[in-house]
């Protein structure tokens, strides 16, 4: 199997960052991800394999040890709320409930229709912030249950192209854990983080 | 107010990230200026610094760089993955001054025999690494990297590597590990990374704010940064303040003041004009404080005399409401959940401590669980010591002994409340 001439493209420009192959196994990961709309499949994981000359049990002994690697599948939309120890003592859990019952998508699954998937997490570095939440990995911070239940909706009936962390910021987030630099038009286009080597960064439309 | 670390971004908040505005202020001299030295000599500047690690181990820098192997090649890896609960400090280094941290790299690679180092950005921050990269970009345009910096004849390229989110990977042996493109388990040492690091090649690991501080000190000498604050924490430091503090953020600070100063006037006291009752001093992996410390200074050395630890930095508060159950179960649930399993200790004794405390939390706890918790962390970590005794290949395993140590030292009441109770106390 091969991917589509842009993805095999994108590949050997990531294998070219490294001075040896195997270490490009994870952003190989990632693009396997975003070449399948979030999902990791065995496919995925045989190409990378072929790509850095691994087998493809070592390739699914590393995407198994990273929770980012979704070989369950994953909504396009992955909310995750920080229940950790700064974001719990601010509040993260009530977000966490606020949007599993606004989506309706419990902890730790993704909806029938494939649009969220809902997680909980550890730290994601904005506890002065707190409570924070991402989307596709875009940062939202000082968010309260009920701006968290309008992200919710919000995505539900605009289904943004692209996720961009300031303007999820700018619509539903509070305190920050500082200032931000100057709006940011870059973000995600799926539940992959947005880098542009990666090859998963879009523009805000 | 003495700046190292945040003058650029406080001062032009709109565009501190930019090679434009970094050139501007002065950014790019210090590189220049090194060029023009033996390396030697750059190493000898950061040894007279006295400039300690902020990655958590708070290891002398110019020491570490003098154990670096002579083998070639040899590598430099920033660890970017930060996941330390409470911390948040490196994404403002990143996200807001990506070029001084960049010709930090530049320099310390220079001065280390490098050409080609790595920044390892953890997964969950996409935003950081699109800076950093962005800078890249912009120092490979200026002829800052690539096969002739700066007109010198040097030859450096960096490469940004995101993690798949594992706080391990934090854990310069397991990161290394990451990189290699394996699973993230933490490899047994000695060898140490200056021996045998990235693909079996000498390598340094340094954290972000640490190298953060290179051309500040390459610019103005060694012996300036060591003239800054108390001997032994010397320099700035960055602080992460969160939880029920008033004013939450990072701080750069002079080292030296008080926990109450830290705590009442750096972070505005406690929210809602509550009471404090104990906070973490070092990230989740540090043994608690409470009020009998708010008089002890805050350096590197009296943290690790009053039996915690600087660690990340990252200060998290808890105030009166707070269910000291409930947040030792918190920070285990870290613990239990990024436990890379190699170790039966660390494996099997996060996962019962996770399940005593969740028990207790829900009012169905024993009047022996606060023993039996303890003779968990005794296998974990025994004899309960600080700094703590290892049965484990890394230090994570006995990380989630503290909130236990911390449980029994000071709220035992409360433990044995939440038993008698039938849940906590204060709900
Ligand atoms: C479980 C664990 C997690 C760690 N996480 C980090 C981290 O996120 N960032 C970091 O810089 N150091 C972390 N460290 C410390 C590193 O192992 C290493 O000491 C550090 O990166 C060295 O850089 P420094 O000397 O500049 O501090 C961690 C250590 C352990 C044991
Ligand atoms: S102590 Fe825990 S995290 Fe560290 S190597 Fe052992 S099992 Fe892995
Ligand atoms: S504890 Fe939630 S972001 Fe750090």
């Amino acid at each position: 199997m091969t991917w589509s001439r842009a993805t095999e493209t994108r590949a050997a420009a990531i294998l070219a960052r490294y001075p040896e192959k195997r270490s490009a196994v994870m952003p190989l990961l990632y693009l396997a991800m975003a070449e399948e709309g979030g999902d990791l499949t065995e496919d995925g994981m045989r190409r990378v394999a072929e790509l850095t000359g691994l087998s493809a049990a070592q390739v699914q002994a590393v995407a198994s040890f990273y929770t980012m690697y979704k070989r369950d599948g994953v909504g396009r939309y992955l909310v995750s709320v920080c229940t950790s120890i700064s974001c719990m003592l601010c509040g993260g859990d009530e977000v966490l409930d606020a949007v599993a019952d606004e989506t309706g998508v419990p902890d730790g699954e993704t909806g029938e229709d494939g649009l969220f998937s809902v997680e909980h997490v550890e730290c994601i570095g904005a506890c002065g912030g707190a409570p924070a939440v991402q989307v596709n990995y875009e940062l939202v911070e000082g968010v309260t249950p009920e701006q968290a239940r309008s992200l919710c909706r919000w995505l539900a009936e605009q289904r943004p192209e692209t996720v961009v962390g300031d303007d999820l910021q700018e619509r539903f987030g509070g305190q920050r854990s500082f200032d931000w630099g100057p709006e940011e038009a870059e973000g995600a286009t799926g539940p992959v983080p947005a880098f542009g080597p990666l090859g998963t960064t879009g523009e805000r439309s | 107010m003495t700046r190292i670390l945040l003058s650029r971004m406080e001062a032009h908040p709109s565009d501190s990230h930019t090679l434009a505005r970094y050139e501007a202020t002065g950014g790019y001299a210090p590189l220049r200026k090194a060029l023009g030295m033996a390396p030697e000599d750059i190493v000898a500047e950061v040894k007279a610094a006295n400039l300690r690690g902020r990655g958590g181990a708070s290891f002398p820098c110019g020491v570490k760089w003098g154990f670096l192997a002579p083998a070639e090649p040899r590598y430099l890896v920033i660890n970017a993955d930060e996941s330390e609960p409470g911390t948040f400090k490196d994404r403002q280094l990143l996200e807001r001054d990506p070029h001084q941290l960049l010709e930090g790299i530049i320099i310390s690679s220079f001065a280390l025999g490098v050409h080609h180092a790595f920044v390892y950005v953890r997964g969950e921050y996409p935003r950081p690494a699109r800076r950093i990269q962005a800078a890249i970009d912009e120092a490979y345009a200026a002829g800052y990297l690539g096969a002739d910096v700066a007109g010198s004849g040097y030859s450096l390229d960096v490469t940004v590597h995101l993690g798949g989110g594992a706080y391990i990977c934090g854990e310069e042996t397991a990161l290394l590990n990451s990189l290699e493109g394996r699973r993230g388990e933490p490899r047994i040492k000695p060898p140490f990374p200056a021996v045998e690091g990235l693909y079996a090649k000498p390598t340094i690991v340094n954290n972000v704010e640490t190298i953060s501080n290179i051309p500040w000190i390459v610019e103005h000498g060694g012996a300036a940064y060591d003239a800054i604050g108390p001997e032994g924490s010397r320099g700035t430091k960055l602080f992460s303040l969160s939880g029920h503090v008033r004013k939450p953020g990072n701080y750069e600070l002079v080292m030296g003041m008080s926990w109450r100063e830290m705590i009442y006037d750096i972070g505005g006291g406690i929210r809602d004009g509550n009471a404090l009752k104990a906070w973490i001093p070092g990230g989740a992996s540090a043994p608690w404080f409470v009020e009998e410390h708010l008089d002890t200074p805050v350096t590197i050395d009296d943290i690790a005399s009053n039996l915690s630890m600087i660690g990340s930095g990252a200060i998290v508060v808890m105030d009166e409401t707070t269910c000291m159950v409930k947040a030792a179960l918190r920070v285990v649930r870290f613990f239990s959940h990024e436990s890379c399993g190699q170790c039966t200790p660390c494996r099997e004794g996060t996962t019962w401590l996770q399940q005593v405390l969740t028990r207790l939390e829900a009012g169905d706890g024993r009047d022996i669980d606060l023993d039996l918790l303890l003779d968990i962390s005794d296998n974990i970590s025994p004899g309960l010591a600080w700094p703590p005794g290892m049965t484990t290949i890394c230090p994570l395993g006995p990380s989630a002994v503290s909130p236990i140590t911390s449980l029994a030292k000071y709220f035992k009441d409360e433990v044995v409340a939440h038993v008698h109770e039938g849940g906590c106390p204060l709900a």
